[in-house]
C-alpha cells in the first residue's frame, strides 16, 4: 500500500471515528453488539417477567383454591408458581452478566474511539488536567447509560406491555388504567426528572464550580491568607459558597423526593382504580385479584426509571462533551495527496511564516529562518514572543497562515503530518512521564532500539547515574516514583536523542529547574547536539556562544539575528539579558 | 453507621432533626405497607366492602407523602452533614501545612463528599427499613398463619447468609478488580495526557490498539470475577421467589381443604415478599454506602489526624486561627521596623529525618536589606516561613525586639509584615480585592498601590480593568505579571515594617525582573526587608548577604562591590 493511500485511509478512518462518537445511541452500533445488548435487554425483560407472572399465577391459584375446585384445576398453576419462582432468578443473573459484558465493551470502544478523534486534534485549548480528567470520567456513562438507563427502561417497557395486555385479556378498561398509571410512573416521571435535572445541573455545577474555586483559594493560597490576615474572610466565602450550594442541592432533592412520592402513589392509586373498575364491571374474584395484584408488580420495574431520568441527563450531558471533544477540528489540513517525504539530510526553510491562534494577533508575523544540516540555531527572546509556536508550526501542530515552512524545498503542507513529525521533532513543551518502567518511558521514542542504543542515549543525556540508581524497571508517574524537574527535561533530551530526528528541536530544556540544574543541563545539551541539525529555544543564553546563530523574537517578529559576540556587541534585548545572567556568573 | 460521621451527625442539630425524620419517615412508610396488604387483601376477598377502598387510597397517598418527606429530610440532613464537614476541613487546612497534599484536599471537600449523598439518603433509610419491617411482617405473619410464618422466619437469615457468604468468597477478588478498573481509567487518562508528546515520537496511532487491548483484557477479567461475584444477587433472587412458592404453593392446598379463609392468604401472598424485599433493597445500596464510607475515612484522617512527631516541630499554623494561643500572645512591639534575633534555631519538619534549619543564629537590624541566597533545599524560604509564625523553632528561639516570637500575639505581628511568596496564589476574585487582601484598603490605595508595583500598567489593558477576575477560571497573568500583583499587595501595607521576600524574580525574563527590582526597592525603604534571591539584580538591592547550605549558615561569599555593611553572621 502506497503512503498516500494510506493516509487517504488514515483521514477516512478519522472521519468515521470521529462521527462514531457523535450520537449517544452510537455506542451500540458497535460490531455484535446491537445482539449483545437485545440479548441482555431480553434477559432483563424475561426476570421482570417471569416476577410479574409469579405474582399472578400466585394470586390465581390461591383466589380460584377459594372456590375448592377439583385439585387438578390448579396443578397447571401450581407448576407455573414454580417454575416462574426459579427462572426469575436465573434471568435476572443472565441480565446483569450480558448487561456488565456489554457495558464495559461499550466503554472500551468510545475510549478508542475518543482518543483516535484526538490524535490530529489541535492542543485542546484551555484544557487543564482536571478538564482531562472529567473526559475520561465522562467515558464512563456509555456504562451508566446501558446499565442503569437504557437495559432498565426496556425490561420495563416490554414487562409493561405484558402485564397491560394480561389485564386487557381480564378486562380491557383495566388495562386502559394500568397503561396511563404505567405511563404516568415510566415515561412522564423519568421525563420529568430528567428535564429537572438538565434544569438544576445548569445552575448547581456553577455553584459547585464557585465552591471548587473557593476551596481552591483557601487551600492553595493559606500562605497568603496568613500572612495577610484574610484567612477568616476568605473562610466566610468559602462557607457561603456552600451555603448556595446547599440550598440548589435541597432543591434538587425535593425534585428527586416528588418524583418517588408521587411515584409511589400511581402505583397505589392504579391498584385501587383497577380494583374499583373490576368491581363495577362486575368481574369476578378471580380475574379481579390477578388484575389487581398484576397492576402492583407490573409498577416494580418502572418505578426506579425515575431516577434513571435523572441520572440520564447527566448521560447525555457527558456524551455531549465527549462529542464537542472529538469533534477538536484536526490543527492542520492534512493534503489530500501528500507528496513523498524528503530524504535527509535536510534542509529547513522558514519564510516569511505567519501564524496566528484564533482571531487573536499573529503570534508569529513574518518570521524567516534557515537550517542547513549540521547548523545549530537558537531562537530566544521574552515569554510570549512566539518561539514554542515556531516549533509547533515546525512540528505541523498548529496551521500556517501565510509564508511556508519547506523541507528540502517541499512545502510542509504538501506532506502528511506524520512524516513531517519523522523528520522534524524533539523535545516539547511539558514532556511527559507515563505511569511506566523508566526502560518503557525511554523506549517509546524507539521501540527498536537496541540496549545499548538506549543506554548511549541515557548517557548523553547525563542521565546515566540516575538510571543506575532507580534501575531500568522502576515505575514512574502519578502512582510511582516522582521526577524532579531536571530528571523530567534529562529524560525528554534522552528521548529525543534516542528517536535521532534528522532536524532536533528542543523547547526550553532548562525550563522550570534551578539555576545551577539549567546550567549543567545546557552544558549537557550543548555538548550532546554538536553537529546535529538543531533548533534550540531557550531564554537561558549561557553558553550560546556555541551555536551557529541566535534569533532574537519579540512580539512575533525577529528583532535581532546573529551570532553570540555580534548581538552582545549591540544595544538590545539579547545584551540586557546577557547583562542580567552575567551577574550571575561570578557570584556562582 | 461510620463512627466519626455518626458522632459529628449527633453534634449538629440540624443533621440530627433531619436524619431521625428522615428514617423515621422511611420506617413508617414501611410499616404502612402492611396496613395497605391488610385492606388489599380485605377488599379482593370480598371480606371488607368496597368502600374499603378509600382507606386504601388515603394509606396509598400517606405513603406517597411519606416518601416525599422522605427525600426531603435526607436532602437536607446530606447537605447539613456536608456543609458540617466542610467547615471542619477548611479549619484543618492551615494546621496541615504547606507539605499536605492540597489538591486531594480541594477535591475532597468538592466532590469528594458528595460520596457521602448515596450513603445518607439511601443507605441509611434502608437499613432503618430492614431492622423494623422485616420483623413487623414476621409478627403479623405468625398472628395470621403459623405455617406461613415459619416458613418465612426459616428461610429470612439466608438472605444475610448467603449474601455474606457470597460476598466473602468474592471480597479479595472483586476488590482487586475494582482496583483494575481504576488503575484501566488511570491508563487511559495517562495516555491522552501524554498525547503530545506520543505525536511528537511517532506513536500516537501505536497507542490507540494498546488501549484496544488493554480494556479487551481487562473486560475478560472483570466478566470472569463478576460470574462468581452475581452468584449472590442470583442467590438472593432465588431464595426471595423461590419462598414465595413455598408459601403460595401450600396456603393454595389448604384453602383447597378449606382450612384457611381467602383473606388470610392473600394477606399472606401480598406480605411475604415484603419481609425480603427490604433486606435485599439494602444490598443493593452497600456498593454505593461502601463509597461514601470511604470518603468520610478520608474526611476523618484530615479532621482526626494521627497524632505523631512531637508537637513542638509540627507546624504553627494551626494555632494560626486565631494567633493568640489561649490569649497569652503579647502584642508585637509596635513603632518602626524591629530588630530581628534568630538564637540557635533548629527547624524539623514531623516525619523528615535532616533539620530544614540548623542551629541558625543571625541578627537583623532594624531598616536593613539582607538577601540570603543558596542552594534550593537549603532551608531559605523554611527561615521566611519561621519569621511569619507558619513553623516554630524545634531548638532555639526568634526574638522580636528581645520578646520571643513564640510567645507575640501572631495576628498582630503578621500585620506589621509584608510577604511576597515565591508563587503567589492569586485568588478568585478582582485584580482589586487580590491587592488589597486582608486590609481595609479603598480604590483610592489599590491603585496607588498597584501603580507603585507596576501593576496599573497591564491592569488597565484587562477586559475589565482592576474589575477583572482572576483566579484559575479568571484573567491568565504571567508569572511577571502575578509577582506584581503580590508586590502590590505588600504595597498595600504602610504599616508593614518587615518586607519578607521570597525569590520574586525567580522564572522571570529580564526585563520584567527589572520592573520588579525597581518596586522592591521603592517598596524597601524605611523598612527591614528580608529578600530570598538568587538572581544578581535582586541581590544587588542587598546590604548584606548571607548564604545557607544544608539549613546552616557558612561563611558569607565575597560581599558584592556595593556591600555596605556585610559581614559575619554569627
Amino acid at each position: 500500500m502506497s503512503r498516500a493511500e494510506a493516509t487517504t485511509k488514515t483521514a477516512m478512518k478519522t472521519a468515521t471515528e470521529t462521527s462514531a462518537v457523535a450520537s449517544p445511541l452510537s455506542v451500540v452500533t458497535g460490531t455484535g453488539m446491537g445482539r449483545r445488548l437485545v440479548l441482555a435487554a431480553l434477559a432483563g425483560a424475561a426476570a421482570d417477567l417471569a416476577g410479574v407472572a409469579l405474582i399472578a399465577s400466585a394470586a390465581w391459584l390461591i383466589t380460584r383454591a377459594a372456590e375448592q375446585p377439583p385439585l387438578a384445576a390448579l396443578s397447571v398453576a401450581i407448576v407455573a408458581v414454580r417454575a416462574f419462582a426459579t427462572t426469575r432468578g436465573v434471568f435476572r443473573y443472565g441480565e446483569r452478566l450480558a448487561g456488565h459484558d456489554v457495558a464495559l465493551r461499550a466503554q472500551a470502544g468510545t475510549r478508542e474511539r475518543l482518543y483516535r478523534a484526538l490524535i490530529p486534534a489541535g492542543p485542546l485549548p484551555q484544557r487543564g488536567a482536571d478538564l482531562l480528567s472529567r473526559m475520561v470520567d465522562d467515558t464512563d456513562a456509555v456504562q451508566d447509560l446501558l446499565v442503569r438507563c437504557l437495559l432498565p427502561a426496556a425490561a420495563a417497557l416490554i414487562t409493561g406491555v405484558a402485564a397491560v395486555v394480561i389485564a386487557g385479556f381480564l378486562l380491557p378498561a383495566a388495562a386502559f388504567v394500568l397503561a396511563a398509571g404505567l405511563l404516568v410512573a415510566g415515561v412522564l416521571l423519568p421525563a420529568g426528572t430528567a428535564a429537572a435535572a438538565r434544569r438544576w445541573s445548569a445552575r448547581i455545577a456553577p455553584a459547585r464550580a464557585d465552591l471548587a474555586a473557593r476551596v481552591a483559594d483557601l487551600v492553595h493560597g493559606a500562605a497568603d491568607l496568613a500572612a495577610y490576615g484574610a484567612r477568616d474572610r476568605a473562610l466566610s466565602a468559602a462557607m457561603d459558597a456552600d451555603g448556595r450550594l446547599s440550598l440548589l442541592e435541597r432543591g434538587q432533592a425535593r425534585i428527586n423526593a416528588t418524583a418517588l412520592g408521587v411515584g409511589m402513589l400511581t402505583q397505589g392509586l392504579t391498584v385501587v382504580v383497577v380494583v374499583l373498575t373490576a368491581q363495577a364491571a362486575g368481574l369476578g374474584r378471580v380475574a379481579t385479584a390477578v388484575a389487581a395484584l398484576t397492576a402492583l408488580v407490573a409498577f416494580e420495574p418502572a418505578l426506579p426509571l425515575a431516577a434513571a431520568g435523572e441520572r440520564f441527563a447527566g448521560v447525555v450531558a457527558a456524551l455531549r462533551r465527549l462529542r464537542e471533544t472529538a469533534a477538536t477540528a484536526p490543527a492542520v489540513r492534512e493534503p489530500a495527496d501528500p507528496a513523498p517525504a524528503p530524504e535527509p539530510p535536510l534542509t529547513v526553510e522558514v519564510d516569511d511564516l505567519v501564524v496566528r491562534h484564533g482571531g487573536r494577533e499573529p503570534a508569529l508575523n513574518g518570521v524567516s529562518l534557515t537550517l542547513t544540516p549540521g547548523r545549530r540555531v537558537a531562537v530566544v527572546g521574552p515569554s510570549g514572543a512566539g518561539k514554542s509556536t515556531l516549533l509547533s508550526a515546525l512540528m505541523r501542530t498548529v496551521e500556517i497562515e501565510s509564508g511556508a515552512i519547506r523541507l528540502n524545498g517541499v512545502d510542509v503542507r504538501r506532506l502528511s503530518s506524520d512524516d513531517v513529525r519523522a523528520l522534524v521533532t524533539g523535545l516539547t513543551q511539558d514532556p511527559y512521564v507515563f505511569q511506566a518502567t523508566v526502560s518503557d518511558n525511554l523506549r517509546l521514542a524507539g521501540p527498536q532500539a537496541s540496549t545499548e542504543d538506549i543506554e548511549a542515549a541515557v548517557r548523553r543525556a547525563r542521565l546515566d547515574a540516575w538510571t543506575e540508581r532507580t534501575g531500568w524497571d522502576a515505575v514512574l508517574g502519578e502512582d510511582g516514583r516522582t521526577v524532579s524537574g531536571g530528571q523530567l527535561q534529562r529524560l525528554a533530551l534522552a528521548r529525543a536523542l534516542l528517536y535521532d530526528p534528522p532536524v532536533l528541536l528542543l523547547d526550553e530544556p532548562a525550563e522550570a529547574l534551578d539555576e545551577e540544574t539549567a546550567d549543567l543541563l545546557m552544558a549537557d545539551l550543548l555538548d550532546a547536539t554538536r553537529g546535529r541539525t538543531t533548533l534550540l529555544v531557550t531564554h537561558r543564553l549561557r553558553g550560546l556562544e556555541q551555536v551557529d546563530e541566535i534569533v532574537v523574537l519579540e512580539g512575533g517578529r525577529v528583532t535581532q539575528r546573529g551570532a553570540h559576540a555580534d548581538l552582545v556587541a549591540v544595544p538590545g534585548y539579547y545584551r540586557d539579558l546577557w547583562e542580567s545572567e552575567a551577574l550571575t556568573r561570578h557570584r556562582g | 453507621m461510620h463512627k466519626d460521621l455518626l458522632r459529628l451527625a449527633r453534634a449538629e442539630r440540624s443533621v440530627r432533626i433531619h436524619l431521625a425524620c428522615c428514617l423515621a419517615a422511611a420506617v413508617v412508610a414501611g410499616l404502612l405497607v402492611l396496613v395497605q396488604a391488610e385492606l388489599l387483601a380485605g377488599v379482593l376477598s370480598g371480606r371488607f366492602a368496597i368502600a374499603a377502598l378509600l382507606p386504601l387510597a388515603l394509606v396509598v397517598a400517606c405513603r406517597g407523602l411519606l416518601g416525599w418527606a422522605q427525600g426531603v429530610l435526607a436532602g437536607r440532613a446530606a447537605t447539613a452533614l456536608k456543609s458540617a464537614l466542610r467547615r471542619l476541613l477548611f479549619g484543618r487546612v492551615e494546621g496541615l501545612g504547606p507539605a499536605y497534599r492540597s489538591g486531594e484536599l480541594v477535591t475532597l471537600a468538592g466532590r469528594g463528599l458528595d460520596a457521602l449523598d448515596p450513603y445518607l439518603t439511601g443507605y441509611l433509610p434502608s437499613v432503618a427499613v430492614a431492622g423494623v419491617v422485616p420483623l413487623a411482617v414476621v409478627v403479623r405473619l405468625f398472628v395470621a398463619d403459623l405455617a406461613t410464618a415459619v416458613i418465612v422466619v426459616l428461610t429470612l437469615p439466608l438472605i444475610p447468609i448467603f449474601g455474606a457468604l457470597v460476598g466473602w468468597t468474592t471480597k479479595t477478588v472483586t476488590e482487586r478488580q475494582w482496583r483494575a478498573l481504576a488503575r484501566l481509567g488511570g491508563h487511559f487518562l495517562d495516555v491522552v495526557r501524554g498525547l503530545p508528546t506520543l505525536r511528537a515520537f511517532g506513536r500516537a496511532r501505536y497507542q490507540a490498539s494498546v488501549i484496544r487491548e488493554v480494556a479487551e483484557a481487562h473486560r475478560a477479567a472483570t466478566m470472569r470475577t463478576l460470574r462468581v461475584a452475581f452468584l449472590s444477587s442470583l442467590v438472593l433472587e432465588l431464595v426471595a421467589s423461590l419462598s414465595l412458592a413455598l408459601v403460595a404453593v401450600p396456603v393454595g392446598l389448604r384453602l383447597l381443604s378449606g382450612s384457611l379463609d381467602l383473606r388470610t392468604a392473600l394477606l399472606v401472598l401480598l406480605l411475604a415478599p415484603e419481609a425480603y424485599l427490604p433486606l435485599r433493597a439494602m444490598g443493593t445500596r452497600f456498593h454505593a454506602a461502601m463509597e461514601g464510607v470511604a470518603a468520610a475515612d478520608e474526611a476523618f484522617a484530615v479532621i482526626n489526624p494521627p497524632q505523631e512527631a512531637g508537637r513542638a516541630t509540627a507546624p504553627a499554623g494551626a494555632a494560626t486561627g486565631t494567633g493568640k494561643a489561649g490569649g497569652a500572645g503579647r502584642p508585637a512591639p509596635a513603632g518602626g521596623p524591629p530588630e530581628i534575633r534568630l538564637e540557635d534555631v533548629t527547624v524539623r519538619y514531623p516525619g523528615r529525618e535532616e533539620t530544614a534549619l540548623d542551629r541558625v543564629s543571625l541578627v537583623i537590624e532594624p531598616g536593613e536589606r539582607l538577601a540570603i541566597v543558596g542552594p534550593s533545599g537549603a532551608g531559605k524560604s523554611t527561615l521566611l516561613h519561621l519569621l511569619l509564625g507558619f513553623v516554630t523553632p524545634s531548638e532555639g528561639r526568634v526574638l522580636v525586639d528581645g520578646t520571643d516570637l513564640a510567645g507575640l500575639d501572631l495576628d498582630e505581628w503578621r500585620r506589621r509584615l509584608a510577604f511576597v511568596p515565591q508563587r503567589p496564589h492569586l485568588f478568585a476574585t478582582s485584580v482589586a480585592d487580590n491587592i488589597a487582601l486582608g486590609s481595609a484598603a479603598g480604590p483610592e490605595e489599590v491603585r496607588a498601590a498597584a501603580a507603585a508595583a507596576q501593576v496599573a500598567e497591564f491592569a488597565a489593558a484587562l477586559p475589565q480593568g482592576y474589575d477583572t477576575p482572576l483566579g484559575e477560571r479568571g484573567a491568565n497573568l504571567s508569572a511577571g505579571q502575578r509577582q506584581r500583583v503580590a508586590l502590590a499587595r505588600a504595597f498595600c501595607r504602610p504599616a508593614a515594617r518587615v518586607l519578607l521576600l521570597d525569590e520574586p524574580t525567580a522564572r522571570l525574563d529580564g526585563r520584567s525582573e527589572a520592573a520588579i527590582v525597581a518596586a522592591t526597592r521603592r517598596l524597601a525603604e524605611g523598612r527591614t526587608a528580608i529578600i530570598v534571591a538568587h538572581r544578581p539584580a535582586m541581590i544587588d538591592l542587598a546590604d548584606r548577604v548571607v548564604r545557607l547550605d544544608g539549613g546552616a549558615l557558612v561563611p558569607p561569599v565575597p560581599a558584592p562591590p556595593i556591600s555596605l555593611q556585610g559581614g559575619e553572621a554569627r
